[in-house]
């Protein structure tokens, strides 16, 4: 029966409402909504994700598979919104899309979008994420990208219908960069896999150290492929291993890695030829979460998401909880009603989300993309949140992170 | 004559030692502040005279919100990560008693005649209730999710208990023990306060960074209080607590990591001025007579004393480990 994404069961408020939401087909009067109550305004939104194939972590403490990833984050924050709605009036509805590792996404997309859904988290790779924005059928809908942090999507391939929660490479290497800029550990060795996304954040390795002053003393490429996570007495070969890869370079501050793929990064820590610490997707890493962190409340969502998932959150459950926040405080704090008022309030210099950091956050005008602190984390504890001191901006010190308006290569116009 | 004389110099003897005794004896007002140091597990009872440490108090974990009793006998002190309430006996300057709290008490209430205890459980979307003597629990109220801020009306009708996770002031009747009113305010509100006349509830939204005015009659916001401090970022300005002038004429907001305190005028809503504190201001109070205000500095570890009437931030004396709340016995 659901056609609109927000149904105003109340024929009165609808009736008024409808006039305002000519351009998206988002309001429904007189739905039968399930348990409506007479006066209960309903949003609906939509789970899209795929269970991709993914090397496993290294680490035999991180689970090698997660089926649940992300979308336990999108029901945590559907739980929160529903738990305040029901003071106010206000009921979300979750709509779950699990794509299997051989189905396709513009299907189920498109299926989606054919049933009025047009407010939908995306925890999709940048090839499945395009694909959907590029639907004709998906213009004027609203895509929440919280699991793709490849630049270009910020960049050449940004979509006017995408808002990205999940902050790009180029913002967690400028985290980094920024704080060991602090440190005055400036002489960076730079390690990556040979996957293409290595290649992409050892990319951007390069451009946040041209940035802030660093200087890459050499480059080396980790050649083998991922193999298998358990070995019996593996340890060995890797401790011969790593210090081949990391002998003969010069004199350096921190093994900068750049291994998206799990494949070795976390055998350089204690094992390099040099006593160095590492730093990027292992050892000291820029995240948006991590369960380790609980300033400004945070500790409540680790223990709620712990009582909903039987698991520690990972960074795209956070994304997924906040991608359900950004709804909930359109819904509720800016009072829209229609997918057209929902864009206008997210689109607002005045938004501000909330998301654990302290500050109110919002979007960039030139790429979609949220403003937020970075914080740089070990496995076990928070070792600092950037912007670092000292960094500053004219209008946001958290635009000194990732791709500012005047390096924007984002033309939202076609 | 002699006689005469003699009490003469008597009269002026004890005029003398009066003027001396006038000299060293603390003013009228002289106070004991209570500071939670929330890393530090302990409690810093400073002299509001000599602003000296008396002493400092072992807690529970994490000891964040903290509220004398009305009679000055008891400090309630919320141990967060102990789920319970250290209660500071006053005249013996230790925890003599605790009381079962729920889950993660992170602020609470205590009624005006001392009977009652008011607590936010930040990690259970509930508000407790209990006997302040026995512990006997007479109620628990589901709420919106991070309940912090509690405040108990002055006629003790009404509690009001701000939900920081749904943005939403919760009313409730303290006969009935039942919600009477929800009202939505802007982004993450942790404070709730009433005017002294009972007659509006002044509420700050850390995130939205704004402080809602609600009509306590009608439930209506009725006055939405922005703020802006030259030079300082926007997204820095995060109020917390809300403290009411004595006479109920100026409202004094904490800015959080904007490091200062807003002083808002009660009748226009015009900020008249911004004190610069220490650093990230969260939680107040004012002395017994209402002439200083104590702003706990959460990052530099001090309170800092304000003159309440030219506005002037006179000393700040050191404290804890990431000093939280305080509380005033006269």
């Amino acid at each position: 029966m659901r056609r609109g994404i927000v149904t105003i069961v109340a024929a009165l408020l609808a009736s008024t409402l409808a006039a305002a939401s000519s351009a998206t087909p988002a309001v429904k009067a007189g739905a039968s909504g399930s348990a409506a109550k007479s006066s209960e305004v309903v949003t609906h939104y939509a789970y899209l994700g795929k269970a991709y194939r993914e090397p496993a972590p290294l680490s035999l403490l991180k689970p090698a598979v997660i089926p649940d990833e992300g979308l336990a984050g999108v029901r945590l924050g559907t739980n929160y919104n529903n738990q305040a709605g029901k003071f106010l009036g206000l009921k979300f509805v979750l709509d779950e899309t699990m794509v299997p590792e051989d189905g396709d996404v513009v299907v189920a997309a498109k299926k989606l979008l054919a049933s009025g859904q047009h407010l939908i988290i995306a925890d999709l790779k940048a090839p499945d994420l395009l694909a959907v924005a590029d639907l004709p059928e998906a213009k004027g809908a609203i895509i929440l990208n919280i699991r793709a942090r490849d630049d270009v999507l910020r960049q050449t391939q940004c979509r006017p219908d995408v808002f990205h929660l999940v902050p790009s490479d180029a913002m967690l290497t400028d985290a980094l960069a920024q704080y060991l800029v602090w440190k005055k550990w400036t002489r960076w060795f730079l390690v990556r896999g040979q996957h293409p996304a290595d290649i992409e954040y050892a990319n951007d390795i390069t451009r946040s150290a041209k940035l802030y002053g660093a200087k890459i003393v050499a480059e080396r490429a980790y050649e083998l492929q991922t193999g298998a996570r358990r070995v019996d007495t593996g340890y060995q070969e890797i401790q011969t291993q790593m210090p081949m890869l990391t002998r003969g370079i010069p004199d350096y501050d921190v093994a900068f890695v750049a291994d998206e793929t799990n494949s070795f990064g976390l055998y350089l820590q204690y094992r390099t030829t040099d006593p160095r610490p590492v730093v990027g997707t292992d050892g000291l890493e820029a995240t948006a979460w991590g369960a380790a962190y609980e300033s400004y409340a945070a500790q409540t969502l680790h223990d709620d998401f712990l009582k909903l998932a039987n698991r520690e959150i990972t960074v795209r459950d956070y994304e997924g909880w906040l991608a359900a926040n950004l709804l909930n405080m359109a819904v509720q704090q800016g009072n829209a009603r229609t997918v057209d008022a929902i864009r206008k309030y997210i689109t607002s210099d005045g938004l501000k989300l909330s998301g654990y950091k302290g500050e109110g956050m919002n979007f960039r005008s030139w790429d979609n993309q949220l403003r937020q602190p970075i914080l740089l984390m070990d496995q076990l504890s928070l070792v600092s949140v950037s912007p670092q001191p000292g960094f500053l901006h004219a209008v946001y010190n958290t635009d000194t992170l990732g791709f500012d308006q005047p390096q924007s290569q984002c033309k939202f116009s076609k | 004559m002699k006689t005469l004389n003699h009490s003469r110099t008597h009269a002026r003897v004890a005029a003398m030692s009066l003027l001396l005794l006038m000299l060293v004896a603390p003013p009228a007002w002289s106070a004991m502040l209570f500071v939670t140091n929330e890393r530090g597990n302990t409690v810093t009872v400073l002299d509001s005279t000599t602003l000296k440490t008396i002493k400092t108090i072992p807690t529970g974990q994490r000891p964040r919100g903290i509220v004398a009793g009305p009679q000055g006998k008891w400090v309630y002190v919320c141990v967060g990560d102990s789920n319970r309430i250290d209660v500071i006996d006053v005249a013996k300057l230790a925890v003599t008693r605790q009381l079962p709290s729920g889950a993660d008490p992170e602020l609470l209430a205590v009624s005006n005649d001392g009977g009652r205890v008011y607590i936010a459980n930040e990690d259970n979307s509930q508000v407790t209730v209990l006997e302040a003597m026995t512990g006997k629990v007479l109620a628990q109220i589901p709420v919106g999710s991070e309940p912090e801020g509690m405040r108990v009306s002055p006629n003790n009708q009404i509690t009001v208990a701000t939900a920081e996770g749904s943005s939403l002031v919760h009313f409730i009747d303290n006969k009935t023990l039942k919600l009477v009113a929800t009202v939505l305010v802007g982004a993450r509100p942790r404070v709730a306060t009433f005017t002294p006349d009972g007659r509006y509830v002044w509420a700050s939204s850390e995130v939205g960074g704004t402080v809602s005015v609600i009509d306590a009659g009608t439930h209506q916001v009725v006055q939405t209080i922005s703020f802006a401090i030259p030079g300082m970022r926007a997204e820095f300005i995060q109020p917390v607590d809300i403290t009411m002038s004595k006479d109920g004429s100026q409202a004094f907001i904490a800015l959080g990591p904007a490091n200062h305190v807003a002083v808002v005028n009660t009748k226009t809503y015009k900020v008249s001025d911004y004190i610069i504190v220490g650093q990230r201001p969260w939680h107040m109070a004012l002395s017994p007579d209402g002439s200083k205000l104590y702003v706990v500095n959460g990052f530099t570890n001090d309170v800092t004393v304000v003159d309440a009437k030219s506005l002037k931030p006179e000393v700040s004396v050191p404290v804890g480990r990431l000093p939280w709340g305080i509380a005033v016995v006269p």
